[in-house]
């Protein structure tokens, strides 16, 4: 058996690739604590949570978890009482990315946990670091289809890292120990831990640090040396290199060990949607977002690649397009520290296992190696041809014909005012695809979206998650009105917590990804996607439904609208200046915007469109 | 189709088969058998799992399941090196004019009589997936009225043991 005990040296090694787990390990050795004799399970929960580091949880209490709400009432641990437990999900996400930390969040049994789920997948699809505490039903109850039961140990198996359902009130410190350090460390993602009831109203003992029980869990972190070596000399080989970047970088803090590689290669970077902020958007080495909305010349970078350094990415379907046809003369350096996700989509020349930040850092070192002996490639003819992509197909927009505002215009200008400084969480579709595009990301924890589940619903509550971790940081949730419908409710939480977010509502009337497919592949036949109240002719009706300056008032929010161009500057500033009260800005935007460029899904990467009907040129001079 | 024999040590645990289980399933991993019991030591058990490597490779399906935090390690036994047995029980139909064919036919493959009456005779035999399909095919004419079969179990070959220092060779996961 390979038990560790926290704070030891193997804990601190594994743990350095989070800000959080520092934290976290510091909080285990330090071992403040007292140890306490005949408490509840309970008192020990809030007690390990208090050990652990935890600043805030998210939840709402109810039945099975409440014995766990009368000692949190007394602790420093402070809790969020959200509206819906989606929220709590979602904002223990949104405090987790922005600022590195664990994010937490707690719900009763059956349907509070139930309503966990969506954000337990959503979290383990970006790999970030939440641990959820859920009550169940008491022991002797289980099984027995008791009143808000549900098994949501077996429910979110496929959706965490790892979970646990506590049996015995002396085993909670170590659980909670476990989870955390699950969650922070490797490839971070979320932890459930379930208490039955009875086990949190049964006497136990409590000590802290706990002992580590995880023989099966040794997370590698250490780059392979002569892997490494062998990335550098085909990075001094490579004629067409390209730094695909992923949001591993991110949940490694490598952004200063990728500008430095970045740097000594002289080769373009592309971010994707989980790593925009990663590298400066600024730099004239960043090719911008690769992938099925991504710009011309990052897409076409790695499509004409001879070498794709990723690094932290997992070759999602929506960057890769139709695998087949992906990046087809390029060799790999796969670089990711879950052996699992080198070689699941493409094959990998060279593979390396490790933390990004470990396995950057060694490859600066190697690469400079190769420098000194003289092998330094000459990208002159590569960056020709790609400053000839970028200059011919730049990201841009048309005003639309009607006179509406655009969405795009608003985004950018959003951006520009609130700046690089500011954290922006998106909800999923259009809006989320415009708010990676045109605004300039420059700093890491910036950029908060859902990228690998695409829950429409993210952006109010991780903002509100993101602004209670960085109380002095602006936070903007960027949202589409589709998405602002399921979870606005959190700004009642916001405005009663004192958590000033703001919102734009990026207002079209429709489900506006949904309508440009219906639009581009269903003939214009826009079944069920719009929104706003229609009359007989098929033309908007003159009301609002909702109307969302007054339903942001009913929530105790600041509501405003903007309709035209003129008063977008005006009304974004006036939002900059209320930092008492949480702002929401709706939007009204025309509903015939669309996004691009585009890959149609299942297309291959070639077929790249730039706009509609404008298919890019790419045939003279290959390399 | 190309199949494996994996020999995977995980925590005796509750809920352990079930997490591998559903990984086989929402991956679309194909189980041709697997069989679960204890080992020398009362925290492991031991999964004998034998996949269909075509749908997936087989390097994916070890390196998914070497993330599950309750696996301890993954061995690839490979057919030469190691003894590969299962146990199947049948009952055959064995009326007395047949009884001699089905007691001869168990005693060329060492299989032994577990039960028998008026009507069938209850054989237990023990051996590669091969060996007990043959007897199979043998007994099949005569007329199989209900049978069991368990998975397939395995230990390599010579001294070494994967729980111990100097295991077998595990089933890489560094690439």
């Amino acid at each position: 058996m390979n038990s560790t005990t926290p704070g030891d040296s193997a804990t601190r090694e594994a743990a350095t690739s989070l800000a959080g787990v520092e934290t976290t390990a510091r909080s285990l050795a330090e071992a403040a604590a007292e140890p306490v004799t005949g408490i509840t399970g309970a008192q020990s929960l809030v007690r390990s949570l208090e050990a652990v580091g935890v600043e805030a949880v998210f939840g709402i209490p109810g039945g099975a978890i409440l014995p766990a709400y009368d000692p949190l009432f007394d602790s420093r641990v402070r809790h969020v009482l959200v509206r819906h437990e989606q929220g709590a999900g979602h904002a223990a996400t949104g405090y987790a990315q922005a600022t590195g930390r664990v994010g937490v969040c707690m719900a009763t049994s059956g349907p509070g946990a139930t309503n966990l789920v969506t954000p337990l997948a959503d979290a383990y699809m970006d790999s970030v670091p939440v641990v959820a505490i859920t009550g169940q039903v008491p022991s002797g109850s289980i099984g027995t289809d008791a009143f808000q039961e549900a098994d949501i140990r077996g429910i979110t198996m496929p959706i965490t890292k790892h979970n646990f359902l506590v049996t015995d009130a002396d085993e909670i410190p170590q659980r909670i120990a476990e989870a955390f350090h699950l969650a922070a460390t490797g490839r971070p993602g979320p932890v459930l831990v379930d208490i039955p009831k009875d086990v949190l109203q049964a006497t136990t003992d409590f000590s802290w640090p706990p002992r580590l029980d995880l023989p099966g869990y040794k997370p590698t972190t250490r780059p392979h040396g002569k892997q490494v070596r062998e990335a550098a000399a085909l990075v001094a080989a490579a004629r067409r290199p390209v730094l695909y970047v992923g949001g591993g970088v991110l949940k490694a803090q490598a952004t200063a060990e990728l500008a430095e590689l970045a740097e000594l290669t002289g080769a373009p970077v592309v971010t994707t949607l989980m790593a925009r902020g990663a590298f400066p958007d600024s730099s004239p080495q960043h090719l911008g977002m690769p992938g099925m909305h991504g710009t011309v010349a990052a897409v076409t970078a790695l499509q004409k690649s001879d070498l794709i350094v990723a690094l932290g990415a997992r070759f999602d379907d929506r960057v890769t397009g139709r695998l087949s046809s992906f990046a087809p003369e390029a060799r790999v350096v796969h670089a990711d520290i879950d052996p699992a996700e080198i070689g699941k989509n493409r094959k990998a020349d060279v593979p390396i296992v490790g933390d990004a930040r470990e396995t950057i850092a060694e490859l600066v070192v190697a690469l400079r190696a190769e420098h000194e002996a003289g092998r330094t490639p000459d990208l002159t003819a590569w960056w020709a041809q790609l400053d000839r992509w970028r200059e011919t197909y730049p990201l841009g927009y048309d005003w639309p014909e009607d006179g509406a505002l655009s969405p795009q215009y608003v985004i950018e200008r959003l951006g520009a005012i609130a700046g690089p400084d500011a954290v922006y969480a998106a909800g999923v579709g259009q809006h989320q695809m415009w708010a990676a595009q045109f605004i300039r990301y420059e700093k890491p924890g910036t950029w908060l979206n859902s990228g690998g589940l695409g829950t429409m619903g993210y952006a109010v509550p991780a903002a509100m998650g993101a602004k209670y971790g960085c109380p002095d940081t602006t936070v903007w949730a960027i949202d589409g009105d589709g998405c602002f419908q399921m979870t606005n409710q959190e700004l009642a939480t916001c405005a009663i917590e004192g958590i000033p977010v703001k919102v734009a509502v990026i207002n079209n009337g429709n489900l506006g990804m949904v309508r440009q497919w219906q639009t581009l592949f269903y003939e214009g036949r826009y079944s069920n996607t719009k929104l706003h109240p229609v009359g007989e002719d098929g033309r908007p009706k003159p009301v609002r439904i909702p109307d969302f300056v007054a339903l942001a008032e009913a929530l105790g929010c600041v509501g405003l609208r903007c309709e035209s161009r003129d008063d977008v500057d005006a009304v974004i500033e006036k939002a900059m200046a209320i930092d008492d009260a949480p702002v929401v800005i709706d939007f009204v935007v025309g509903h015939d915007a669309q996004v691009w460029p585009m890959v149609a899904a299942g297309a291959s990467n070639d077929d790249i469109m730039a706009a509609r009907d404008v298919r890019p040129v790419f045939g003279e001079g290959q390399v | 189709m190309t199949r494996h024999t994996l020999s995977v040590l995980v925590e005796n645990k509750s809920g352990v088969l079930a997490r591998v289980s559903a990984l086989f399933s929402r991956r679309g991993f194909n189980i041709e058998s697997l069989a679960v019991g204890p080992t020398e030591n009362a925290e492991l058990s031991r999964m004998t799992i034998v996949v269909d490597a075509d749908t997936q490779p087989l390097e994916q399906i070890t390196k998914q399941l070497n993330k599950l935090v309750e696996v301890i390690k993954i061995v690839e036994l490979e057919a030469v090196a190691a003894v590969q047995r299962e146990l199947l029980l049948v009952k055959v139909r064995a009326p007395m004019a047949d009884r001699t064919q089905v007691l001869q036919t168990a005693d060329l493959f060492r299989a032994r009589v577990v039960d028998v009456n008026n009507d069938t005779v209850t054989l237990e035999a023990t051996g590669t997936p091969d060996k007990l399909q043959a007897l199979l095919a043998v007994l099949a004419p005569l007329g199989i009225k209900e049978m069991a079969q368990s998975g397939t179990v395995a230990l390599g070959r010579g001294p070494r043991a994967m729980s111990g220092a100097g295991t077998l060779r595990p089933v890489e996961h560094t690439a």
